[in-house]
């Protein structure tokens, strides 16, 4: 589905993404971790057109995509979700998400007809029922809590319809139920959208519950990627980033 | 077709108000009334159409009164030729405002091609620089502009469908149709589609770049519709002063109309036309007792947006929707007890 063949990005003399090659296959439901300034954000940055690769292939479905520019991404079929949800505060949650379906349906500039359309609003009232974001439809988005904010951010994403689609930590800035809540929203929303799902967090045990897939990054390269029990075991991921944790429990 | 129906409210409205402000103009035996709303309708498109750009995408233009001062001009121009005006005969003004209309477009076509891709101050300055540009042009190219002078010597119109627009009736009721004309296509142009994902520039364009949305290419068409629609108020102005004035591309004619929507409100369709009315009224008042004007003016608008902190009609607005939003968040409240 997705495939990146030996990406590097580097900013000045540092070297942001080292040398990625990574596979999420068509329909998985994928996290990637590391620590900070490990390059994850830049790597969601490279796939979804933000940044332009210094060299390497990003191939969606064999189709380079690398260095195009995010809308011809979108329109291909990546939709993304941002860290610090980036939505629009001054638009009802109900109005940001049919602008979305408009752009989705190509009658973003559409001139001959009063906002929305009434197809538009119809698959609007859909994406509102599947996100269970009914009591604040209505709300302004610069007026909802943070948790709902983060979820209209990949409502918006949702709405393109995407054959993959990125979350930035979709859970960044929750409390520990609420984590628990949206990932179990992210995983419900795979579970029916038939779409690769890829997506960055830091509570681990969040990662190896849900995901199937895990792609592990380290100073911009790829310490390693597989399965979430491969990834409990490896040595260079142990040693490196789990360490202390995993050990422990193997000494209990 | 579909646009008469999608848009019948927004129609019969503008139809009632054309019927109403006929009525004022024909129906008031006296100048007044027809020569502060033919300013108004000038003034008010130019407002209006800047706030296209500063209120529902987020671009503050400070040079917009170059494309109000471009259509008075060619308009000017072209029927003070008099090779013109022979070849076209009594086609002569409606040609000479289309010309003006789609000259001023292609103009800002150019213009905002290299102005839309910048934002915030740099968008703000670079539009200042060509509109002053066009000012310095103005001013040097006596032969053609008459420099400071202006167009002097009025401006013949041919008499086109029985429309003479000498006679201060007939140039009344023409101008209101124009205004009200270019106040619908802004209304269509933003309650539309493509009003809404204006919205979303103005809110968060790398937002709007990731949903798919061109943001160039919208913020441009929109660019070039606002400038086109300046160029109509400048028509207007021209037909009621007989004539084109370099100050018209001066930096403080597109500071007048920001002064404008700032007065009335920049979040509420009609609030920049409630501004310039304002300025106006404010303008006409304050000359009677003294002829320092400005201070006064600015003492004014500086107290609305010290007191205020917006326009008029976006505290009417904002005070509505908090009432609405807080309403809507209780029944949340209720709804999860």
């Amino acid at each position: 589905m997705l495939r990146l063949e030996n990406v590097v990005k580097s900013f000045g003399g540092v070297v942001a993404t080292n040398d990625v090659s990574l596979n999420f296959s068509a329909g998985s439901l994928s996290a990637v971790i590391g620590p900070n300034g490990a390059g994850k954000t830049t790597l969601f940055n490279l796939i979804t057109g933000h940044l332009v690769p210094d060299s390497g292939r990003i191939l969606l479905e064999d189709e380079d995509i690398a260095g195009k520019p995010p809308v011809d991404i979108v329109r291909k079929g990546i939709g993304r979700a941002f860290q610090i949800a980036s939505i629009f505060p001054s638009m009802t949650v109900e109005q940001s998400l049919m602008c979305a379906v408009a752009s989705h349906f190509r009658t973003s500039e559409a001139l001959l007809s009063v906002f929305p359309p009434s197809d538009v609003r119809q698959r609007t009232e859909e994406l509102i029922e599947l996100l269970g974001m009914g009591s604040v439809a209505r709300l302004l988005s610069a007026n909802i809590s943070h948790g709902d904010q983060k979820l209209l951010d990949i409502g918006l994403a949702l709405a393109l319809e995407p054959k993959v689609l990125m979350l930035d930590e979709p859970t960044a800035g929750m409390g520990p139920e609420e984590r628990w809540q949206m990932i179990g929203t992210v995983r419900r929303l795979w579970e029916q959208g038939e779409m690769t799902l890829i997506f960055i967090e830091h509570d681990m045990d969040i990662v190896f519950e849900v995901a199937q897939g895990i792609t592990v990054l380290s100073y911009g390269a790829v310490l390693a990627q597989g399965t979430a029990d491969e990834i409990r075991s490896h040595p260079q991921v142990v040693e490196a980033y789990l360490g202390t944790e995993t050990q422990a429990e193997a000494s209990q | 077709m579909t646009l008469l129906i999608e848009f019948r409210r927004d129609l019969l409205i503008a139809l009632a108000g054309l019927v109403l402000l006929v009525a004022i103009g024909l129906g008031i035996d006296h100048a007044w009334p027809r020569d502060f709303l033919t300013s108004i309708f000038a003034a008010g498109l130019l407002a209006m159409s800047l706030n296209m750009l500063i209120g529902y995408t987020g671009l503050v233009s400070f040079g917009h009164a170059a494309f109000f001062a471009m259509g008075g001009y060619i308009f000017g121009l072209l029927l003070q030729s008099p090779a013109f005006t022979g070849a076209l005969g009594a086609g002569s003004v409606p040609v000479a405002l289309g010309v003006a209309v789609v000259g001023t477009g292609l103009y800002a076509v150019v213009i905002g091609a290299i102005c839309v891709r910048l934002t915030e101050i740099y968008f703000a300055f670079l539009t200042l620089a060509f509109q002053m540009f066009l000012y310095s042009v103005i001013l040097s190219w006596v032969d053609l502009t008459g420099g400071d002078q202006g167009l002097m010597g009025g401006i013949p119109r041919p008499i086109f469908l029985g429309i003479d627009l000498a006679d201060q009736y007939h140039r009344y009721v023409f101008c209101a149709v124009l205004f009200v004309a270019c106040v619908m296509i802004m209304r269509i142009m933003t309650e539309s589609p493509f009003g809404y994902t204006l919205r979303m520039i103005r809110d968060n364009a790398t937002r709007a770049a990731f949903l798919g949305v061109n943001v160039f290419r919208v913020k441009l068409i929109c660019f070039v519709v606002s400038s086109s629609i300046a160029a109509v108020g400048g028509v207007i102005l021209a037909l009621f002063t007989s004539g084109a004035y370099p100050e018209w591309a001066f930096w403080a004619q597109s500071g007048e109309a920001i002064f404008m929507i700032m007065l009335g409100g920049l979040n509420v369709f009609l609030g920049p036309i409630l501004g310039a009315v304002a300025l106006r009224i404010l303008n006409d008042v304050v000359q009677m007792y003294t002829s320092h004007t400005e201070i006064v003016i600015g003492v004014v608008i500086m107290f609305v947006v010290l007191g205020l902190r917006r326009g008029i009609l976006d505290f009417v607005k904002d005070w509505w929707v908090e009432k609405q939003q807080a309403r809507l968040a209780a029944e949340n409240r209720n709804g999860q007890e």
